[in-house]
């Protein structure tokens, strides 16, 4: 019997071997498999089981969070959210992150690394420090003058700082208020439904993932590249521009919406926003050199972040005669970002340089100590700073005399260009307004604020909609906002 | 200590004067098993604090008084034992405190979780009521042989306890439970030491009819049907009732008992391919014809069926959502999420919470408790010299690791899921006072094997 008992020992020292081995397997091996399975909810409890690091414009949070003791705890909170969501997106349970909360989301949730006191520190204690803050270079001010200045109107409006590319101002209307999707309560599934299906599209980001046809705004990138390629050397010499212009290779004629445009010289062309001389003038550039002062700008580059990515600006570069005629006006395949179009004012503003736009100005642990900055960001020449002087000049006179008086600071230099972008099948929709400018305060060494302006509102009469009868307002109060801060 | 256990060896050598001198002095060890209670008392009450400084970042208010419980009770026990079966193996009354230790701070810890149901009370309670009866066997009975004398009246009982529960509605798709007064039973707990001690008696008496007597076919050597038939008819009887009431871990359970004790009865392998055969067709017949079965069979295979079909996570894949988070270290006592398996956490998914919290160093400790529990079984099978006895051991250690398995396996899924307690750890009154009846028996046998050796001299 000594044996078979052994034999049954044995026996159950396999079985025992056998569940050791299955727990090393589910417990070691298949663990990271099991951990990142979507149903597994541990990942999210542990995510918001504390209080989400916040979002700082001014120095003061535009977000918080609420305790709500359920197994998703914390709750994301938004104070102004329609004002702020297009930088900071929303942080829902449901529905995941967008923008600012998405890009920043390791550290306002505390798994960045850069947060622990030491390296690997979060892998040993198995714990996860406070979140950080994100410090944004917005300019609270400018932020609420854009907000008030759309008044609900479909549109955005984009400001930056010249000299670095800080974004000073991000706003989109019709907005939403992100709060509505933190939570696990049933309101948030029906906020997601009706925002999703409004046909306003609420939580459209058009400051940045929006593109639109920038119209006579481009004509500042044509107006640089044809003094960069040395087609236009004196700016009062008539250009002798008939009109209509037939369209080379076709029978078609642009023409102008007002008079005056006929051998125009160039200032008076864009004082006056004459179609006809910059169609003509795009097309004695030549494709190569309007392309790539159109990429110096930023035109067709992929990979704008601000930390989230920008939609792509378009300036196509195959083009017939015809096609190069429309686009150098900003019609046809050309469609700028409201953020793109602002950084064109903020290139001729800052000497021709254009920098890269950001947002986040630095990050900190919850404490306040610096865990990372912006630091500095490249730089490209978009065309000559002799250039830049002329086209400063170019966008004064606008203002002073031109389509753009109603973006005139007093005390203040400032340059504009306004546009109305005609889209649609036939140019049937409602036109765009657009302003694009830059401001100088009056102690100011160099210009301080570039801002483009879009509003696409197709409820005004369509006579009215005019860049600088309905953006430029808004451009101004957003350029006084900064300057008088 | 070490002066008591001198007394009690002279007085043993003067009772012996008769006959030759002891060959052999046995140490009794009963320090060991102090110290080592004093260890798992401890360890418990580390747990319990643990809890609840993970939860409520303070002490537990009844941490003193949980200590001092179960302190006491385990003292009273190993008294009974220096009493009654000096001789004992030191090993198992620590394990068992221990693991019946950790259960509570386990079930403790999931109570914080469900404010609505609250368990920990009524598992201290049926513990005390478990180590009463441990301590009422080590005192009463004296000599395990005793018990072959109630074969007969053991296997009625234990079919009588098995049957009952037919009786009352299902509980969960199971009918196994039994509830009176607020109390819900489990008779099928009990029954498997009775039907272990049933099986004993009658192998030990009937073994070599079974090994030796009746006609050869084929290769195997097939006992007369005298004497193979009560045992089968009673096997057959238990298994059949269990399958009504939808129990396929003690189904399994009492399939795989039957089986070893057989073997090491008789010694015949073949009855190892017998069972095994019988084993496989009777799965295949429940899994086909069952639905409850084939539901946990087809779990088994796919455990994340129910998510990729949109239907979010089955108890299984939440089981192993919860191994998985516990990873190496585990998470901590009291920082898991076990309960989200939801249904069951405390009873049949115990283990899921020891995984995660604990982790893999955690669940191989406690398969190691187990391990040892049934190391210190068989081994008091092989001391031991009568038939009885030496079955009765094997039997009650593989009652224990066949259960920890058959548990064990099932929410790892390594085999299909089956309901069942995992001994001492889960809740469940009839599990945890039949557990402590399996140590109360497992201490009485191998104090038996050890005395048989003091003042004899062959083995």
């Amino acid at each position: 019997m000594t044996r078979h008992i052994r034999h049954a020992a044995v026996f159950c020292a396999l079985l025992l071997l056998a569940l050791l081995v299955n727990a090393l397997r589910v417990q070691v091996v298949e663990s990271a498999a099991h951990d990142g399975n979507p149903a597994n909810r541990r990942a999210s409890i542990a995510r918001y089981g504390q209080p989400r690091g916040d979002i700082l414009v001014g120095g003061a949070p535009v977000t918080g969070s609420r305790d709500t003791h359920e197994q998703l705890r914390y709750e994301r909170t938004y104070r102004e959210g329609p004002l702020y969501a297009p930088v900071t997106g929303f942080a829902s349970q449901e529905y995941g992150t967008t923008f600012l909360e998405h890009t920043e989301d390791d550290l306002l949730s505390g798994v960045d690394p850069m947060l622990a006191p030491l390296p690997l520190w979060n892998d040993v204690t198995r714990g996860r420090p406070p979140g950080g803050n994100v410090v944004t270079t917005l300019d609270r001010r400018a932020q609420q003058a854009a907000y008030a200045g759309l008044d609900g109107r479909k549109g955005a409006v984009a400001a930056v700082e010249p000299a670095t590319g800080r974004v000073l101002a991000l706003v989109s209307s019709p907005s939403y208020d992100p709060s509505l999707l933190s939570g696990n309560d049933p309101g948030v599934e029906a906020s997601w439904e009706r925002l999703n299906a409004d046909p306003d599209k609420p939580m459209l980001n058009r400051a940045v993932r929006q593109t639109y046809p920038p119209g006579s705004t481009f004509k500042v990138v044509t107006a640089a590249a044809a003094l960069d390629a040395g087609v236009v050397t004196d700016l009062d010499r008539p250009t002798d521009s008939p009109v209509p212009y037939r369209l080379p290779g076709t029978t078609t004629r642009l023409t102008n919406s007002g008079d005056g445009c006929a051998d125009a010289s160039v200032r008076e062309a864009f004082e006056w926003s004459c179609n006809t001389v910059f169609a003509k003038l795009g097309v004695e550039v030549g494709l190569a050199r309007m392309s790539r002062t159109a990429q110096a700008f930023g035109f067709n580059d992929t990979d704008v972040r601000i930390p989230f990515p920008v939609a792509t600006s378009t300036f196509d570069t195959s083009l017939d005669r015809a096609q190069l005629a429309l686009s150098s006006i900003g019609q046809y395949n050309t469609r700028a970002t409201p953020l793109q179009m602002a950084m064109v004012a903020a290139a001729v503003a800052n000497g021709g340089q254009v920098r890269e736009p950001y947002l986040v100005e630095r990050t900190t642990r919850h404490g306040g100590a610096t865990v990372g900055t912006a630091g500095s960001r490249s730089a490209r020449q978009a065309m000559y700073p002799a250039t830049a002087v002329r086209l400063r000049e170019l966008m004064e006179d606008v203002v002073r005399e031109g389509t753009g008086k109603r973006a005139a600071i007093r005390g203040a230099r400032v340059g504009a260009k306004t546009g109305t972008a005609q889209h649609g099948i036939g140019n049937s929709g409602t036109p765009y307004a657009w302003c694009v400018s830059w401001a100088q305060g009056k102690r100011d060494i160099e210009p301080s604020v570039a801002v483009a302006v879009v509003v696409e509102d197709g409820s005004a009469n369509r006579g009215e909609i005019t860049g600088g009868g309905m953006a430029a307002p808004i451009a101004r109060a957003v350029m006084a906002a900064v300057l008088g801060s | 200590m070490t002066s008591a256990g001198a007394g009690a060896e002279a007085t043993t050598a003067i009772a012996a004067a008769g006959t030759p001198a002891p060959a052999v002095r046995l140490p009794r060890r009963r320090g060991i098993e102090l110290a080592l209670i004093v260890v798992a008392v401890l360890l418990s009450v580390y747990g319990y604090c643990a809890v609840g400084l993970a939860k409520n970042g303070t002490l537990p208010p009844g941490a003193a008084g949980y200590g001092a419980g179960l302190g006491v009770l385990a003292l009273v026990a190993h008294l009974a034992v220096r009493l009654r079966a000096p001789y004992a193996d030191p090993l198992p009354l620590p394990i068992g405190v221990l693991l019946n230790g950790i259960g509570l701070v386990l079930i403790y810890r999931l109570d914080l979780e469900t404010p609505g149901d609250r368990a920990a009370p009524a598992q201290l309670v049926w513990s005390t009521l478990g180590i009463t009866l441990f301590i009422l066997v080590v005192a009463a009975l004296r000599d395990h042989r005793v018990l072959q004398r109630y074969a007969y009246v053991s296997v009625v009982a234990a079919l009588v306890l098995l049957m009952l529960p037919i009786l009352f509605p299902a509980v969960n798709g199971a009918r196994i439970w039994v509830r009176v007064a607020g109390f819900s039973i489990q008779p099928g707990e009990f029954a498997k030491v009775l039907l272990a001690v049933f099986f004993a008696a009658y192998l030990a008496a009937n073994r070599t009819a079974l090994a030796y007597a009746g006609r050869r076919i084929w290769c195997v050597q097939v006992p007369t049907g005298r004497v193979l038939g009560p045992i089968v008819a009673i096997w057959l009887l238990s298994v059949g009732v269990l399958v009504l009431e939808r129990d396929l871990g003690t189904s399994l359970l009492f399939f795989g008992l039957f089986v070893v004790m057989l073997y090491v009865a008789t010694g015949r392998t073949g009855w190892i391919a017998v069972g095994l055969l019988l084993a496989a067709l009777g799965a295949v017949a429940v899994g086909r014809l069952e639905p409850h079965v084939h539901g946990r069979i087809e779990d088994w295979l796919h455990p994340f069926a129910s998510i990729e079909a949109g239907l979010g996570p089955n108890q299984l894949a939440q089981s192993l959502f919860a191994f998985s988070a516990g990873g190496v270290l585990g998470t901590g006592l009291g920082l898991g999420h076990s309960v989200l398996i939801g249904f069951a956490t405390k009873s049949d998914f115990i283990l899921a919470t020891a995984g995660e919290e604990l982790g893999l160093a955690g669940l191989s400790a406690l398969f190691l408790l187990y391990g040892l529990l049934v190391e210190r079984g068989y081994r008091a099978g092989l001391a031991l010299r009568d038939p009885f006895g030496r079955l009765l051991a094997v039997g009650l250690a593989t009652i224990v690791a066949l259960q920890v398995f058959v548990i064990a396996g099932g929410v790892t899924g390594l085999i299909p899921l089956t309901g069942m307690a995992m001994p001492f750890l889960a809740q469940g009154g009839s599990s945890v006072v039949t557990n402590w009846a399996i140590v109360a028996l497992l201490i009485r046998v191998s104090d038996s094997a050890r005395r048989q050796y003091d003042g004899s001299t062959a083995p």
